[in-house]
């Protein structure tokens, strides 16, 4: 009984494990993917820094509220952050453009 | 079954190699289908060191004594709630439960990040495989949960009673977690300085599970500290023990990575600082494994002396030339991108923090492996308590607990004298009036750390309650809500900051009932007869009655104990010392009922404001006399109607035999009641400390705010999010 138990394991294990061998070639998307392209690294390091940059002028907004910035202060780093998210969606739009 | 278990720890090993290979080919070789296989391996893996688990939990439900594991750590007499812990309690049983949940936390990272990381998760796999492979092997080789003994013992040795305690359910798997999930951010971190990927996304995706090791780690030191205080009958709860301190620093270097990397996150700075952290965590959390598992230091934790720790040393070796190799060969792409604005900013204050915590993990590192130090060069192993600590770990802990006040308080880049003086007014005044209070009130004035403790605790306290009072209100002035309402949203919108927050505070409330606890506490050793008292701070502990228990699993001993302040009544305490049978015939038929492993159970009045804690140490000593009489007279008997039971028949034997157990019970409850009849003076330490239970809120607390740092934002509120930045920006963008 524990050889049947111990090769029924090892089938499923090795079926799993397998699995994407046996269905795919290397330039296929994924297999893990359900066959959706995946987002290429530039693409995905440009989301982190828009993500990143949204919560630095939401900091900001809430630092301002706050009063840990003065109004000239929070206008300053605001258009500094505004227009660093800007440059990086910039990016986005001509990588997803270029993409499509 | 034992079969069965040990085969699948080598399936499981023969599948970390496969996903080590798999991984680093496809990765060099640009094969997706190798790639998520190798993932797939993984995902493999856990399932089977999962079953291999439930077979070892099995083994013990079924008191299975053919397994060596359950014959050290378990017996028929322990209760289903402790059978399921039993198995982590040995150095096999843990070793698995290593495995187990490395694998685990590896398959939910590489499933969450399947479709990112391209190129750095594939590497990520393989070390991953490569820690896999290290514990597998050495349960397969070394440390076998499956090792079994012909023929089975009828009987096991029991679970040391020092583990009986509910916090030692969870206080390992909480540690294992942790270190388990430290190898995450290691693991990407070296896929990523190997592949030379090594932008912001790598660290956004492994920071939450950074953060989840500081949470459990954290969890699990807390709850041993939690363990030593109320089981091990010295009213302490850390004693800087090595296996306690190998568990602090990689929650100290973590806590470290976790603030800094906000800086990385916003100004691209300190690359090779954050890099650097998250490896030295990961070494530190296999350190402080390889401290529990070899006993090269003296420990209430270690497994004892074992010859595990030449592979632990070569591991770390590897990992420590490994990580400085990679670091030196990619500081080119690791070039900070913006410098920091000010002295005065967050920024500055982060950093300036990171500075104090690696310190204090310099400190503990040296402190704490100074006795093998000392003995490989003098020959001579030196010991180190808590007075070897102190002088440097409290004040850097004064300096880190203002920094976390001056944190949340200032802006990112830049601040001015007037916002200064804004935002520190009210902290700062708070933080005087408690330390006017305190120096009025408590006598302090002899505590100077405990004073600086309180205040600068204060000081945090007052800024964090300042943060979401401004916060609230302005998301009032928005939206018009309610207190309550504005409150919870002000926390949805930014669940890292208001986590992080509540976090501070918790650790400021914890850190004042530490101070509190250890400078002002009172104790005292005594000896005393029923009827007898003694005074503790102002407390009067008398002696009111013995009280006594004979169970065939334990019998104890104790003393009730009756509190009154002045007039008036406060408490009773009862406590107890317990004693188990010992496995070793030769301490007697009687004897080895009060010559096994003892444990005591802690008398404790906890409060707010204090803490009334009483131990008592019963030595049976004194039955010695009616002890050796019982051992006598029942060897005397075995050896008597041995010869007549050899002839009966197997039904009529059992009947003897059970008449003779019986028998031999009453005697032992006989002989431990004259613990009541015939009483004798007994030794209690007694203890009043205040503030005891604040260092546990304040950790619920740090839970509960890592907890809401940790917890995802829903996809719907992420999108919203960046479609309202976004159409703020469409202006601009146009």
């Amino acid at each position: 009984m524990t050889y049947v138990i111990v090769l029924l394991v090892l089938f499923i294990v090795v079926f799993v494990i397998t699995a994407p061998l046996r269905r795919g070639t290397d330039d296929a998307p994924g297999s893990d993917s359900g066959g959706v392209p995946d987002p290429s690294p530039e693409l995905l390091e440009l989301e982190a820094a828009r993500d990143a940059k949204y919560r630095e002028i939401r900091d900001a907004e809430l630092d301002h509220q706050t009063g840990k910035l003065s109004d000239e202060d929070y206008q300053a780093v605001d258009s500094t952050l505004r227009a660093e998210a800007i440059e990086i969606l910039r990016r986005l739009d001509s990588l997803t453009g270029r993409r499509s | 079954m034992a079969l069965l278990g040990h085969t699948l720890l080598l399936l499981a090993l023969a599948i970390t190699l496969y996903g080590i290979g798999a991984s680093v080919y496809g990765a060099r070789a640009r094969r997706r289908d190798w790639v998520d296989s190798g993932r797939r391996a993984v995902y493999a893996l856990a399932g089977v060191t999962m079953t291999a688990f439930v077979l070892v939990e099995i083994a013990f439900q079924r008191n299975d004594f053919a397994f060596n594991i359950v014959t050290q750590t378990s017996s028929t007499t322990l209760s289903t709630f402790y059978k399921l812990t039993a198995p982590w309690s040995s150095q096999a049983g843990s070793l698995l439960l290593w495995v187990m949940l490395l694998s685990f936390w590896s398959s939910l990272v590489l499933f969450l990040t399947r479709r990112r990381l391209r190129e750095i998760a594939p590497y990520a796999t393989a070390v991953l495989m490569g820690f896999a492979a290290f514990f597998d092997s050495l349960a397969c080789f070394a440390a076998n949960p499956f090792a079994t003994s012909s023929p089975a013992p009828t009987q096991g040795a029991g679970l040391d009673p020092l583990l009986q305690h509910p916090t030692m359910m969870f206080h390992p798997p909480m540690l294992y977690s942790g270190y388990t999930l430290m190898a995450i951010p290691f693991a990407f971190a070296i896929g990523a300085l190997i592949s030379g990927r090594l932008g912001s996304d790598w660290i956004r995706d492994t920071r939450r599970f950074a953060l989840a090791a500081w949470l459990f780690l954290g969890t699990g030191i807390v709850l041993g500290a939690l363990w030593s205080y109320t089981e091990l009958g010295w009213g302490g709860y850390w004693g800087w023990d090595a296996v306690e301190n190998a568990a602090l620093m990689p929650f100290l270097c973590i806590t470290a990575f976790i603030h800094s990397i906000q800086i990385q996150e916003k100004r691209g700075m300190l690359k090779v600082w954050n890099v650097s952290l998250i490896l030295l965590s990961g070494t530190l959390a296999i350190f402080g494994t390889f401290l529990v598992r070899s006993g090269v230091l003296d420990s209430i934790h270690a497994f004892g002396a074992s010859t595990l720790g030449v592979p632990f040393v070569c591991l770390l070796g590897v990992m420590i030339l490994g990580s400085i190799g990679l670091v030196l060969y990619r500081r080119p792409a690791l070039r900070a991108e913006n410098r920091i604005d000010s002295l005065v900013s967050r920024e500055a204050v982060f950093l300036f923090q990171n500075l104090v915590l690696v310190a204090m993990v310099f400190v503990i590192f040296w402190v704490t492996m100074f006795p093998l130090i000392s003995e490989a060069v003098t020959g001579t192993k030196v010991s180190v308590g808590p007075p070897a600590f102190t002088p440097f770990v409290v004040p850097l802990a004064l300096v880190l607990v203002a920094l976390a006040g001056i944190g949340p308080i200032i802006s990112w880049r830049r601040v001015t004298a007037a916002n200064l003086r804004r935002n520190f007014t009210f902290p700062v005044a708070s933080a005087a009036v408690v330390l006017i209070l305190v120096l009025a009130l408590a006598h302090a004035s002899s505590k100077p750390l405990a004073i600086a403790m309180w205040t600068l605790g204060s000081f945090v306290i007052a800024t964090v309650l300042q943060e979401f009072y401004r916060g609230t209100s302005a998301r009032r002035a928005m939206t018009k809500d309610a207190w309550p309402v504005a409150l919870g949203g002000l926390v949805r919108r930014n669940r890292r900051r208001h986590g992080g927050y509540l976090v501070h505070l918790g650790i400021s409330v914890l850190l004042i009932g530490v101070a509190a606890s250890s400078s002002f506490q009172h104790s005292h050793d005594v000896v005393l007869k029923p009827g007898q008292s003694t005074t503790v701070d102002g407390y009067r502990f008398a002696y009111v009655r013995p009280t006594e228990a004979a169970l065939a699993a334990k019998i104890s001993f104790g003393a009730v104990l009756r509190v009154t302040k002045g007039r008036s009544y406060v408490t009773t305490l009862h406590t107890t010392r317990g004693y188990y049978p010992s496995t070793d015939n030769s301490t007697g038929v009687i004897g080895r009922f009060f010559a096994g492993a003892a444990d005591s159970t802690v008398g404790l009045d906890a409060g707010l404001t204090r803490n009334l804690w009483a131990v008592t140490s019963v030595n049976p000593t004194p039955l010695s006399g009616y002890i050796n009489q019982g051992d006598k007279y029942f060897a005397d008997y075995l050896t008597a109607i041995m010869p007549k039971l050899s002839k009966l028949p197997h039904a009529e034997q059992n009947l003897v035999l059970d008449r003779y157990y019986a028998y031999r019970d009453e005697a032992v409850a006989g002989i431990a009641r004259r613990f009541l009849t015939h009483t004798w003076p007994v030794e209690f330490l007694i203890i009043v400390a205040p503030l005891v239970t604040w260092i546990w809120g304040g950790a619920l607390v740090v839970v509960i705010g890592g907890l809401i740092a940790l917890w995802p934002v829903p996809v719907l509120a992420r999108w919203r999010s960046a479609a309202v930045y976004r159409a703020r920006l469409a202006r601009e963008l146009a």
